[in-house]
């Protein structure tokens, strides 16, 4: 089960090629089926269901059911709290720290 | 050769540590929503049939218009959608917004936003995509966590 402060899983899944591969053929078409997938890899059915798994236990892919069919979705969420929580936290800070900078220089020159 | 367009169906997914009653009451009163949702005031009965309108923050102007499809308060609601605030979106037909809210074991609840049906919408599909919903759902989710509107 995944928890609200699961940064963890999100890094994890995204520290592979082949996960990042199948995100972007989600991004260039949503709500593909598994058998779908795996015509985009070269891997094993099995190889790419247990990479879906990973992505969905990160919250990056959410399945649902239509008729007998499973589609997988992309879910952008995670990847842009993560953007919300790191990343904007650390480019601010490089900012202000050259607005200081370019202050003192001013001041002092 | 084609570019890459929009998902006609756009799935969004997040945790909110809140209880279902306050996610409903933040996806239905104009009070919060004009503080994370672009600045829209929602004004809706939120009952099947009822209209679904979203209108700037001082109410000079309507961007969002639609119906009220389904409600089951405080678990799941769905109404049609089609934005005005684009003149060339206005003119495709109408799509469609589902919320459900699930709650966890854990005090937190899992949102669902999928906005689906845009087959015939692509500049609909464009506007909402990628940071459209997203700097909604993470501006609810600072809201409800926090208290305080996301800032920027």
């Amino acid at each position: 089960m995944r928890s609200v402060e699961d940064d963890d899983g999100v890094f994890k899944a995204l520290a592979d090629p082949t996960r990042r591969h199948l995100l972007d053929r989600l991004f260039e078409r949503d709500g593909r089926t598994l058998t779908e997938l795996e015509s985009e890899v070269e891997m094993t059915r099995f190889g790419v269901m247990k990479h879906l798994r990973v992505l969905e236990e990160a919250g990056l892919v959410v399945t649902r059911r239509s008729g007998r069919e499973k589609h997988h979705y992309l879910n952008p969420v995670p990847i842009r709290l993560i953007h919300d929580r790191w990343i904007d936290k650390y480019t601010e800070l490089r900012v202000s720290t050259l607005a200081e900078l370019k202050f003192r220089l001013e001041k002092t020159g | 050769m084609t570019t890459t367009t929009a998902p006609a169906t756009q799935l969004y997914q997040l945790f909110i540590k809140a209880t279902p009653e306050q996610i409903w009451e933040a996806i239905t009163s104009p009070e919060f929503t004009t503080k994370y949702f672009h600045g829209s005031y929602v004004d809706s009965t939120f009952e099947p049939g009822a209209p679904y309108n979203g209108y700037s923050t001082d109410r000079s102007q309507r961007w969002v218009e639609g119906e009220v499809l389904e409600a089951d308060p405080p678990r799941r609601l769905q109404h049609t959608w089609r934005s005005l605030y684009d003149p060339q979106a206005a003119a495709e037909p109408h799509s469609r917004v589902t919320w459900e809210i699930e709650p966890q074991q854990d005090g937190t609840c899992l949102l669902t936003v999928v906005h689906d049906q845009l087959e015939d919408s692509p500049k609909t599909a464009e506007s909402v995509s990628g940071t459209g919903w997203m700097t909604v759902l993470s501006g609810l989710k600072t809201l409800l966590e926090t208290g305080q509107p996301l800032a920027g």
